[in-house]
C-alpha cells in the first residue's frame, strides 16, 4: 500500500537531487535548467499527493498553473542561455564570473 | 461566475492588462521615430491606472473572485508607489535607452507586465495568486535584465538572476506545498484560521522555513543576496532602478501577505528567523559596500542593508511594525529611484557613469546634480532631516516595541558604519579634483531634470513633513 508519506519522501528526494544539481554542478548551464525543472516537478508531486489524500482539488489546480509557468520559465531561461552563448561562447558555469566583489 | 462587482474591484488591473496588450500591438505598427509616443502612452496608462486605484479606496478590505484578490489600504499604497516609481523610471530611462539603442517596445511592454505582476502580488488572497503575481514580475524582470543583447555583462547578470530566481521560486513553492498539506487550503484567510488548530504543526513550521527563505530571496536579504550585486551591475541602469524600487515594494507586499495575512499566528516562529536574517544582511550589506568601487554595486549592497532594516519593522509582527516596514519600503523606493536617476542623467552614449571615480569633482562641473545626488545619498544613509532618517527611526522603534532592544542596537550601529560609504561618495563629489577628460555632459532631457529634481527634493520635503504619509501607512493596517 502506497501511503501519503511515500509520495512526500519521493518529492523530498527529487527536491534534494535538484538542489544538489544546482549547487554541485560546475560544468553546464543547461544542467541548471534541468535541475530547476526537476525542482518544480518535485513540488508538483507534493501538491498532487496532498490534494489526493486531503480530498481537496485546489492543489491539483495549482499544479496546472505551476506546469504552465514552468514552461514559460524554461522558454525565457533558454533564450537567456542563447544570448549568453552568443556573447561569451561558453555555457560553462565556472567561466561565468566576470563580476565579482 | 464572476460578478460585475468582482470586475469593478479589479478594474485597475484589468485596465492595465488591456492597455499593455494594446501597446504591445501598437508597437508592432510603429516606426522607430514614432516610439516616443509609446513612451508617453505608457506613462499615461500608468497615470490612469493610479487614478483608478485611488478613485475607490475601500473601508477595510474587499475581496473579489472568492477571496483570490484582496483590495485594501495596504495594496493601494503599494500600487500607487509602484506606479509612481515606474513612471519615474520611464522618464529617467528614456535618454539612456535611446543612447544605447535600447529604446524599444519590449522595454515598455515588459515593464507594464511586471507592474501588473506587482499589483496582483500585493493584492493576492491565495497562494496561487502570490505565485502567479510573483512569476509575472520575475519573468518580466529576467527578460528586462537581458535587454541589452550585445552586452556580455547583461546576459551574465540575467542568467544568474534567472537561476537563483527560479531556485527561490522552487523553495517558496515547496514551502507552500507543505503548508497546503498541513492545512488543506490555499486561501490565505482560511489558512490563517486553519493553522491554529492544525494537527501537523511540525509540517507547518517546516513549510514556513521554506517560505521565509523564498521571501528572503525576493527581498534580497543576506545570506540570500548573491544575485543582487551582479544583477544591479549587469542590468541596464534603468532596469536596475526598477528592480531597486518597484520590486522591493512587491517583495514587501509578498512578505506581508504570506507571513502576516497567512501565517500571522505563527509569528513567534518567523519573528526570530527574520531577526537573524536582518542582522546578517545589515552586517553584510554595510560592511561589503565599503570596499566597492562601482556605484551600482555599492547601491546593491546598500539595498541589502536597507532590506535588513525593513525586516526590523516586520519583526514587530503588529500593525505598528507593518506600517513602519511599509513606510520604509516606500521611502526606499523613492530614494533609490532618485539615486539611480542621477546615474542615468550623467550617463551618455558609450559612457556608463557608474564608477565612484566618475563622480570626482561633480560639484564643479554640475553643482545641481551633485546636490541632488547628495540629497539622495544622505537620505539613504539616514541623515536627519531626510526622509530616510524617519523611516529608519520608525523601524528601530518597532523593533524596540517588539522587545528586541539588541536588534535595534545592531541596526543603529550598522547605520553609523553605513554612513561611511555614503559620505565617501559625497566627499568624492565635493572635495576631489575632477579627472582630465571626464567632463560631464548632462542629458539635455528637460522632463528628466524636472522629475529628478522633484524626486530628490521630495526626499527632503517628506523628511520635514512626513505625517500624512505615515498616517496613511498606519491607517492601512488598522482593523
Amino acid at each position: 500500500m502506497i501511503t501519503l508519506s511515500h509520495y512526500i519522501v519521493l518529492g523530498a528526494i527529487l527536491f534534494c537531487i535538484s538542489v544538489a544539481g544546482l549547487f554541485i554542478n560546475r560544468k553546464n548551464v543547461i544542467v541548471l535548467l534541468m535541475a530547476i525543472e526537476l525542482m518544480l516537478l518535485a513540488v508538483n508531486i507534493n501538491f498532487i499527493a496532498f490534494s489526493r489524500f486531503g480530498h481537496d482539488v485546489a492543489g491539483q489546480v495549482f499544479v496546472f498553473f505551476i506546469l504552465t509557468v514552468a514552461a514559460a520559465e524554461s522558454a525565457i531561461g533558454l533564450a537567456i542561455l542563447v544570448l549568453l552563448f552568443r556573447n561569451r561562447s561558453t555555457v560553462n558555469v565556472a567561466e561565468i564570473d566576470s563580476m565579482k566583489g | 461566475m464572476p460578478t460585475i462587482n468582482d470586475i469593478l474591484i479589479m478594474l485597475p488591473e484589468f485596465f492595465l492588462v488591456a492597455a499593455a496588450c494594446v501597446l504591445l500591438l501598437a508597437d508592432a505598427f510603429m516606426k522607430p521615430a514614432e516610439r516616443v509616443y509609446l513612451h508617453w502612452l505608457s506613462i499615461g496608462v500608468l497615470v490612469v491606472t493610479g487614478y483608478l486605484v485611488l478613485r475607490y479606496m475601500p473601508e477595510g478590505e474587499v475581496t473579489a473572485f472568492h477571496g483570490m484578490f484582496i483590495r485594501d489600504g495596504m495594496s493601494a499604497i503599494l500600487k500607487v508607489f509602484t506606479l509612481l516609481s515606474t513612471i519615474l523610471v520611464f522618464i529617467y530611462g528614456r535618454p539612456y535607452m535611446v543612447d544605447r539603442k535600447l529604446f524599444v517596445g519590449e522595454f515598455y511592454t515588459l515593464m507594464l507586465f511586471a507592474v501588473i505582476g506587482v499589483m496582483l502580488l500585493v493584492s493576492a488572497g491565495n497562494l496561487v495568486m502570490i505565485y502567479l503575481g510573483l512569476e509575472l514580475l520575475t519573468l518580466s524582470s529576467y527578460a528586462l535584465v537581458a535587454l541589452n543583447r550585445d552586452s556580455g555583462l547583461s546576459s551574465e547578470a540575467a542568467i544568474k538572476y534567472f537561476v537563483l530566481g527560479a531556485l527561490s521560486s522552487g523553495l517558496l513553492l515547496y514551502g507552500m506545498s507543505m503548508v497546503y498539506g498541513a492545512t488543506n487550503t490555499l486561501d490565505l484567510v482560511q489558512l490563517h484560521q486553519a493553522i491554529t488548530h492544525s494537527t501537523m504543526p511540525h509540517l507547518l513550521v517546516f513549510g514556513l522555513v521554506f517560505m521565509v527563505i523564498g521571501v528572503a530571496f525576493k527581498l534580497g536579504v543576506a545570506p540570500f543576496h548573491m544575485w543582487i550585486p551582479d544583477v544591479y551591475q549587469g542590468a541596464p541602469t534603468s532596469v536596475t532602478a526598477f528592480i531597486g524600487s518597484a520590486s522591493k515594494l512587491a517583495a514587501f507586499g509578498m512578505a506581508f501577505r504570506l507571513l502576516a495575512t497567512g501565517m500571522g499566528d505563527f509569528a513567534q516562529h518567523w519573528q526570530i528567523m527574520l531577526a537573524v536574517l536582518a542582522v546578517v544582511s545589515l552586517a553584510i550589506g554595510n560592511v561589503v559596500a565599503i570596499v566597492q568601487t562601482n556605484l551600482k554595486r555599492l547601491l546593491a549592497y546598500s539595498t541589502i542593508s536597507h532590506m535588513g532594516y525593513l525586516l526590523l519593522g516586520l519583526v514587530n509582527a503588529r500593525p505598528e511594525g507593518y506600517s513602519a516596514a511599509m513606510f520604509y519600503a516606500v521611502s526606499y523606493a523613492l530614494m533609490s529611484t532618485a539615486a539611480f536617476g542621477v546615474i542615468l542623467a550623467l550617463s551618455r552614449a558609450g559612457f556608463e557613469c557608474e564608477n565612484i571615480d566618475d563622480f570626482k569633482g561633480l560639484n564643479q562641473r554640475s553643482p545641481w546634480m551633485a546636490f541632488l545626488m547628495m540629497l539622495s545619498l544622505f537620505s539613504l544613509a539616514g541623515v536627519p532631516p531626510m526622509f530616510g532618517f524617519f523611516a529608519k527611526l520608525l523601524v528601530l522603534q518597532a523593533a524596540i516595541h517588539a522587545g528586541m532592544m539588541w536588534l535595534a542596537i545592531v541596526g543603529a550601529v550598522f547605520a553609523i558604519i553605513g554612513l561611511y560609504y555614503y559620505l565617501r561618495v559625497v566627499k568624492v563629489m565635493y572635495f576631489d579634483k575632477p579627472e582630465a577628460g571626464t567632463e560631464v555632459r548632462l542629458q539635455p532631457d528637460f522632463t528628466l531634470r524636472v522629475a529628478l529634481s522633484l524626486n530628490a527634493l521630495a526626499l527632503l520635503a517628506l523628511g520635514l513633513y512626513w505625517g500624512p504619509l505615515l498616517g496613511w501607512c498606519k491607517q492601512a493596517f488598522v482593523g
